[in-house]
């Protein structure tokens, strides 16, 4: 890796002054971050590590919405514990993330500031109907996933929390790409009292999105046969070794389906 | 009962405790006072033209020694190919220039083009993305059948065509082969790919040059299962530096597979450039680079034909086979889908008529060459498939169909110029079939069934020939170097012995196995036997570990040292017993008088050789060292018969082993957990190609799968827990331990099974699929069933 200087504040503001330096990067899990600046793809001059920051870490219910508030970072560790008895959906989704090394340093925050098309956090952020808080302001889930690898965050802004409002039932069926474990597709259905929302990733050249079809469908019948029936258009999904887009759209409504079955 | 030592016993393996403790003495764990490390600049394109390679900035760079260029080795020898194919025309393969850095065109991604020496990692890679490379890109080369037609961009512009030799075996039966197909009551024919597969050793590949200006000594520590072929290749044919002027180290090595057989343009680098920097110069792969320059396996394109009478008798076979060598020949390239592949195609059966064309091929790829079984899995792959098609064809048993065409006499003399000299078809096939309890597969599947899964059982047999072999045959197939091994026994005053063996441990267990043997053979505790390896100026010449020749080969040189040893401490407790010779005994570490209580203990005798108070010294010599060169008359030939039971998820295409069971006939074992661990990782890497592992190029001759991110290793996760059997036990015939060999037999028997099981589970979900390629991975399979 290229040379750069670290900094390591303590609290939130601190960063934010940090992240104003001249090509500064924030540094959570650096779980993608550090195996990039390691192939010396990346050559920020300042790494503003966020770990050292104990206001954005942690697992806490006292919103006044009832949500569910997960600092921005936290590890899928802490998730998987701490958000078990609160959102099992979430904490499952967060146990399967990788593996111990993986989820031990990982983080909430820079999993949805990266914005992998086949990152598995972005599904669960939009198929509940998060809000995305950082430092500046709140983004609700569907505006803040922009597209592969984009989103609605500024230069130099920090996701400091996520607030999940917690559904009546949800579920996380993924598919596993065989060499990288990352979802091939997986889809994140979540059932609320005043509708359904289903989230997929993995799939699209657009990254995580939502598929309307089936969540008018589960609407009016939350069963697996009101989505065994549909089908998306795969001619703008991912191709490549590990499968078509036709492939994927299938995979789409097989993980729909499953993800439904397993809470109805 | 098991036993508690020796021959047969399952000795803890005494090497893992420093290989699981973190004391193993790795290359990358050498470091030398002073040295500098190097980082090569490489070619991002797949074919192209060096049309400027600038350092002139770079070599202003902090911390840079010298940066070296492909004109830096003009003078240099060409990395040499060990084998040497004559095609069926009688001509001699084309054999390119292989530089060490490339010199006016690159040939794959990955091909080295600058190396740059500095004092650290960092500065060598800073100084490297300063060097000026400018690339005309030419059309790359990358499929096979395109490579061989006619105006085909070439890969090396000296050479008449892509095409390396293009082998006939046996050319003379071609004839008689083609009429047997004609005359045939049936034909199967079956056309499949032997995906090329990156071998991925735990431990990257590591080279460390070192050079004493005083006595003008080079060593080279490096990650090689054969550093005494190292020396001779490197030594004699790319550098010229005279063996006795040359040590070449391979220490504790990280797993080979095979690529860490062969000959790198990376050690002979830092070897040079030792001298030229008068600096030790280290080079550590990383993962990225291991994808891009291990040489590759398999990648095979095959077409097979098998031709039955009436009565389901084999009574021909024929192949057509496309083998890629990559850019280059890699050291043993040639010989992998030749001699190695051609001579297996008889596999288990007694097909009396059997032609094997083979058409070598070069693109503009990573080298290809020998990986953990090295052509006889494609051989049994093409082979077990095809049968299994056949048996489907005509209705009836795949078991059945196999049983009936095995070869039941031994020795038994193939069409394709070997001769099995033991083997045992039936038995293990009627162990693998109680090993895999058929009779309750069918309650199997329907529990398979009520889960909406389908469920699958595949078959095959494999056969293969080991301990590669007689030095004077394999020398008339094109070998350029002898296939013998060496040991040197030397035991010590107090009675402890040292083996110091041509073998090499790459995580075989060689350290404890070894020992088991000789420590059998004298009556004495395994720990008084330690084995040394791996280092050229502590061994006698040795040929190395590869093609599971490691007992057969080099433990029946050590048997022959330590016979050497045994008749003279006989001559030494006759002296001490004032017996004749002839009336000694050694038993339980003890020489006794036969008949008498008179006994001498080892320790004595052993001690009396280098203190030699009372000894005959006017008829033997003091001391107690001898060495041997053993040279097979014979392959070796383990057999066996593998089963795997897959379920299998219509909606999904996802495929699971929930069975596995291998039969294996290895002739006598020596430490029978060690040959079961040896099974199990075969098989993990014969179903990691049969399920998962693909390397893969596009069009562009770009590395698509060139990093685990898209290279699928098999993980614990995906395998199941094997059934593993070698009780049935046919000892070769022709060397002192009756051993074959163990460690190929799991990648090479695998494959078939798992592949027929998927069609298998296919076929019951109402899907009759003829084919599908390796890897089965969950999208061909849902393809297949939905195409």
């Amino acid at each position: 890796m290229y040379n750069f200087d670290v900094e390591k504040p303590a609290t939130i503001v601190d960063a934010v002054q940090a992240m104003t330096r001249e090509e500064a990067q924030p540094l959570s899990g650096g779980q993608t971050l550090i195996p990039t600046l390691k192939a010396r793809l990346a050559a920020p001059s300042v790494l503003v590590s966020l770990s050292g920051i104990d206001e954005m870490k942690g697992v806490c219910k006292d919103d006044a919405a009832g949500r569910l508030c997960i600092g921005g970072a936290t590890t899928h560790a802490d998730v998987m514990r701490e958000a078990a008895d609160h959102y099992p959906a979430l904490a499952s989704l967060a146990a399967r993330i990788g593996d111990p090394a993986v989820r031990n340093r990982g983080t909430i925050g820079g999993s949805l500031a990266n914005n992998d098309p086949s990152a598995c956090y972005p599904a669960g952020a939009l198929a509940s109907g998060a809000t995305i808080v950082t430092n500046a302001r709140e983004i609700a889930a569907d505006e803040y996933f922009q597209g592969m690898f984009t989103t609605a965050l500024e230069e130099g802004e920090i996701v400091t929390e996520v607030k999940f409002p917690v559904p009546e039932a949800a579920h996380y069926e993924k598919f596993l790409q065989p060499a990288s474990r990352f979802p091939l597709v997986a889809a994140f259905v979540a059932k609320f009292s005043d509708g359904v929302r289903v989230a997929i990733t993995g799939a699209s050249n657009d990254g995580v999105f939502r598929w309307s079809e089936a969540e008018a469908a589960l609407a009016s019948n939350f069963s697996a046969d009101a989505v065994g029936g549909l089908s998306i258009d795969g001619s703008d999904m991912i191709n490549d070794l590990h499968g078509t887009g036709a492939y994927r759209a299938h995979l789409v409504g097989v993980m729909t389906k499953r993800a439904v079955a397993a809470i109805s | 009962m098991p036993k508690d030592g020796g021959i047969g016993a399952s000795s803890k393996r005494r090497e893992d405790v420093r290989f699981l403790t973190g004391a193993g003495n790795y290359t990358d764990d050498i470091n030398i006072r002073g040295q500098a490390h190097v980082f090569f600049l490489r070619s991002d394109v797949a074919h192209g033209t060096l049309s400027n390679v600038d350092v002139t900035a770079a070599a202003e760079m902090p911390g840079v020694v010298q940066i070296f260029t492909g004109e830096d080795f003009a003078e240099v020898g060409s990395i040499p190919c060990g084998w040497q194919v004559t095609d069926k025309h009688g001509e001699v393969m084309q054999e390119p220039r292989h530089p060490v850095l490339a010199d006016g065109k690159v040939r794959h991604v990955g091909e080295p083009i600058a190396a740059v020496v500095a004092e650290t990692l960092e500065q060598a890679r800073d100084a490297a993305e300063a060097i000026v490379v400018d690339i005309d890109e030419l059309p790359a080369v990358v499929n096979m059948k395109d490579a061989v037609k006619e105006g085909a961009t070439k890969v090396h512009d000296d050479l008449t065509s892509n095409l390396c030799y293009d082998w006939g075996f046996v050319e003379e039966n071609k004839g008689a082969v083609d009429q047997a197909f004609k005359d045939a009551a049936h034909v199967t024919s079956l056309e499949l790919v032997n995906n090329r597969l990156v071998a991925n050793p735990m431990e990257p590949r590591v080279a460390v040059g070192d050079y004493a200006r005083g006595d003008g000594q080079h060593t080279l520590y490096t990650t090689s299962q054969n550093p005494h072929v190292i020396r001779l290749l490197m030594g004699a044919f790319v550098l010229g530096i005279p063996e006795h002027k040359l040590r070449v180290v391979a220490p504790d090595v990280g797993g080979g597979f095979g690529t860490k057989i062969f000959h790198y343009q990376e050690e002979a680098f830092c070897t040079f450039a030792a001298k030229a920097c008068n600096r030790p110069v280290k080079w550590t792969s990383s993962r990225s680079e291991a994808f891009m320059s291990d040489a590759h396996g398999r990648d095979h394109v095959t077409k097979i034909e098998l031709a039955l009478d009436k009565d389901h008798n084999f009574t021909a076979l024929r192949t057509d086979t496309y083998a890629n060598m990559g850019a280059y020949l890699s050291t043993f390239a040639p010989s992998v889908p030749t001699w190695l592949h051609g001579t297996l195609m008889a596999g288990n059966y007694k097909t009396p008529l059997i032609y094997v064309n083979v058409k070598a091929v070069f693109t503009n790829t990573v080298p290809v060459d020998a990986y953990r079984g090295a052509g006889r899995p494609e051989a049994t792959y093409q082979l077990e498939r095809l049968v299994d098609k056949t048996a489907h064809e005509l209705g009836v048993d795949p078991i059945a169909l196999r049983r009936q065409n095995f070869i039941t006499e031994f020795p038994y003399a193939t069409p394709v110029a070997v001769e099995y000299d033991t083997g045992d078809y039936v038995a293990t096939m009627d162990k693998l079939e109680e090993m895999a309890d058929i009779a309750g597969f069918k309650k199997r599947r329907e529990a398979s069934e009520a889960k909406g899964k389908l469920r699958g059982f595949g078959v095959n047999c494999y056969i293969e020939a080991c301990g590669i072999a007689p030095s004077n045959l394999v020398g008339q197939l094109g070998a350029r170097a002898g296939l013998y091994e060496s040991a040197t026994v030397r035991v010590n005053a107090t009675g402890g012995l040292v083996v110091m063996t041509g073998s090499h441990s790459h995580g075989q267990g060689h350290e404890t196995s070894f020992a088991q043997v000789v420590a059998d053979m004298i009556g004495i505790d395994e720990n008084m036997v330690e084995i040394v390896h791996g280092d050229t100026d502590k061994v006698p010449m040795g040929m190395g570990t590869y093609g599971s020749r490691s007992i057969a080969v080099g433990g029946s040189a050590m048997v022959r040292a330590t016979e050497k040893i045994i008749a003279k401490a006989k001559k030494i407790a006759s002296h001490l017993l004032e017996a004749s010779e002839t009336d000694i005994e050694l038993k339980d570490g003890a020489f006794s008088v036969a008949g008498t209580d008179k006994s001498v203990a080892w320790g004595d005798v052993t001690l009396a050789a280098y203190v030699p108070h009372n000894y005959p010294l006017e008829d033997i010599e003091p001391g107690l060292e001898e060495t041997a060169f053993y040279d097979p008359s014979n392959f070796t030939y383990p057999s066996g018969a593998y089963a795997c039971e897959v379920e299998l998820d219509p909606e999904t295409g996802q495929v699971t082993i929930e069975r596995f069971s291998a039969a294996d006939d290895f002739g006598n074992i020596i430490n029978p957990m060690i040959v079961t661990g040896q099974v199990h990782g075969g098989l993990a890497q014969g179903i990691g190609q049969a399920l998962m592992e693909n390397c893969a190029y596009d069009s562009d001759g770009q590395l698509l799968s060139a990093s685990y991110m898209d290279y699928a290793m098999p993980r614990a996760s995906d395998l199941p827990f094997y059934d593993v059997d070698h009780s049935c036990q046919t000892p070769c015939t022709h060397n002192p331990l009756g051993v074959k060999g163990c460690g190929e037999a799991g990648a090479i028997g695998s494959p078939p099974s798992v592949v027929n099981a998927v069609l298998d589970a296919m076929r019951s979900g109402g899907h009759d699929v003829a084919h599908i390629d390796m890897p089965v991975s969950p999208a061909r399979v849902w393809a297949a069933m939905n195409g």
